[in-house]
């Protein structure tokens, strides 16, 4: 029972999807079945968030080292979630709403959620990706070396898409007599760059998708033909 | 107190001493922020005297505030924004400094990211699919009372909506240990669909698609102004070089073939092709990052500090 009914449930609302796909007048069930998953799939983030909350609070009940940063997590949480669901500073956007207090959008500019997402949220994360452009020039200053011709084309790409996107390409064309007046100057490395794109990387990316899809298929099937029971993990 | 100490005193203390320089040699001042009042309902804006006198309910409640430059005879000092300035500009401080070492600064930033995000998406999901989808369809009439007044007035309630309600509620069974094998139903219908919309999406779009756009012809010819056709070499060249590198990139993931051979030498040819490949994503990622890096260092100069105009 307690394996033999998810098994079922994967395999029957998998097999709709796929029927529903190849038979129009399953199209509305499988349009119902997507809802339901968007509405458990949301219900479970809730989920997520109590185990924050759990685990967080564990780690400042047992005063175990860092406890102060999981109280802080803690009260963000916390804010964000009476500020999102109380819409605090959202105003009605129409005459005949005005009565209704909450019947603006959540996300209005001005409101404390919008303040949230524009001071807190949007500095850090932005932050955090562009610390990687550090990380990841350093992480190729020691990873990169040309031993070999797969690493030497490699760097050699790198370097001409590199220079092919910024301002300096124009030192390509400096070799080249001047255009015609009214015209462009051409510049060499900039059309490399287009051409690497346009063939080698839509062609390397293109193998690495059919690969994926292949996977993803045989996964798929796997799991709705009940070979593949790890996503119900261990006896409990 | 020890050098490094006294180093990093001396550089908060200079820091503090450029703000304070900074806010009151320029007109503008570090991270001003100013707004001008707009009536929600109307889209006019509110002259600040004219609020004074306006003291009506409906006027306060639909007041929204919208950006505006400090010479706009309309314009007010904003609080909130500018002290989101300032408080952005300090934690995009923090998070830099983690490039010197881990350190409390950075940390409480990452605490604090960790707090809003998982705050940020609950909050975000309960209006847009628990109210929007969940609540209208099972009350149409409270969502237009309380939330969704743009509702239809016909709008019907559908009962079926409580089943993925019952069972998204199990997925808490598996906080209680004697019932949380009842947790599993929810998640492998999530499993199930996903296995199910993944297997066509993937089937679709990413093989039958991807094959059929590799198809190519190999000798291009194109329409001259004189009616004619030309061999159009370039479009060529570049059909071929697709088609030539696709098969060998495949070829190389064939694992079923030892790569031995004729084989062995297309799935040469198909590595370097990944490697020019993974060269270009390198520099696409590095560029992409370093677009954001400016962007942080706009705001810092820009935005909060004032010392460049862009």
């Amino acid at each position: 029972m307690s394996k033999t009914v998810p098994v079922l449930i994967a395999s029957i609302v998998g097999c709709l999807m796929i029927v529903a796909y190849f038979s129009p007048p399953l199209l509305p069930a499988r349009q119902m079945a997507e809802d339901w998953f968007t509405i458990v799939a949301t219900i479970a983030i809730f989920l997520g968030g109590a185990n924050l909350c759990l685990h967080h609070l564990k780690k400042i009940s047992d005063r175990e080292a860092g406890w102060g940063f999981s109280a802080v997590t803690l009260i963000s949480f916390a804010i964000t979630i009476a500020v999102g669901l109380l819409k605090i500073g959202v105003v009605p956007e129409s005459e005949q709403q005005i009565k209704l207090a909450w019947s603006g959008p959540f996300q209005q500019e001005g409101s404390g959620f919008w303040w949230i997402y524009q001071y807190l949220f949007s500095p850090i994360v932005s932050t955090m990706f562009a610390l990687l452009a550090f990380y990841v020039a350093s992480a190729a200053f020691r990873a990169f070396r040309a031993k070999n011709l797969e690493a030497i084309l490699l760097l050699i790409t790198a370097l001409i898409v590199l220079v092919g996107q910024t301002r300096d390409r124009e030192i390509t064309s400096l070799f080249l007599p001047p255009p015609a007046e009214g015209t462009p100057p051409y510049v060499p490395i900039a059309d490399l760059t287009e051409f690497i794109r346009k063939t080698f990387v839509t062609a390397g990316q293109r193998a690495i998708m059919i690969g994926i899809a292949l996977g993803v298929v045989a996964t798929s099937l796997r799991i709705l033909l009940g070979l593949d029971r790890s996503y119900l993990g261990g006896d409990e | 107190m020890n050098r490094e100490t006294r180093f990093w005193t001396v550089l908060f203390l200079g820091g503090c001493l450029l703000l304070a320089f900074q806010s009151l040699r320029t007109e503008r001042g570090v991270g001003q922020q100013f707004v001008v009042r707009v009536d929600a309902t109307t889209g006019k804006i509110i002259p600040p005297a004219a609020d004074a006198s306006d003291n009506s309910a409906a006027a306060v409640k639909t007041v929204i505030y919208e950006p505006a430059s400090k010479d706009d005879p309309e314009a007010i000092w904003s609080f909130s924004r500018t002290s989101g300035i300032w408080i952005a500009a300090l934690l995009t401080l923090c998070v830099f400094s983690y490039l010197y070492r881990d350190n409390v600064c950075y940390k409480l930033a990452e605490s604090i990211i960790v707090g809003v995000s998982a705050g940020y998406w609950i909050v975000t999901y309960y209006w847009e699919v628990l109210i929007a989808k969940v609540l209208l369809r099972l009350s149409p009439e409270l969502a237009r009372y309380a939330f969704l007044p743009d509702t239809p007035a016909d709008a019907k309630a559908d009962y079926l909506c409580i089943i993925p309600v019952v069972l998204g509620c199990m997925v808490f069974c598996r906080l209680i240990p004697k019932i949380a094998w009842m947790g599993r139903w929810p998640l492998a219908f999530v499993v199930g669909t996903t296995a199910g919309l993944k297997l066509i999406l993937f089937l679709n779009a990413d093989f039958v698609r991807q094959i059929r756009s590799t198809i190519l012809p190999l000798v291009v010819f194109s329409a001259t102004a004189s009616g004619g056709s030309e061999l159009d070499w370039k479009q060529s060249i570049q059909n071929i070089v697709i088609v030539i590198s696709v098969l060998s990139c495949v070829t190389y993931f064939y694992f079923s073939v030892e790569h031995k051979g004729i084989v062995g030498r297309i799935s040469r040819v198909g590595i370097w092709v990944l490697m020019i490949s993974f060269g270009a994503s390198f520099a696409l990622t590095v560029m992409g990052r370093i677009t954001l890096l400016t962007m942080r260092l706009q705001f810092l100069f820009d935005d909060w500090l004032g010392l460049v105009r862009i």
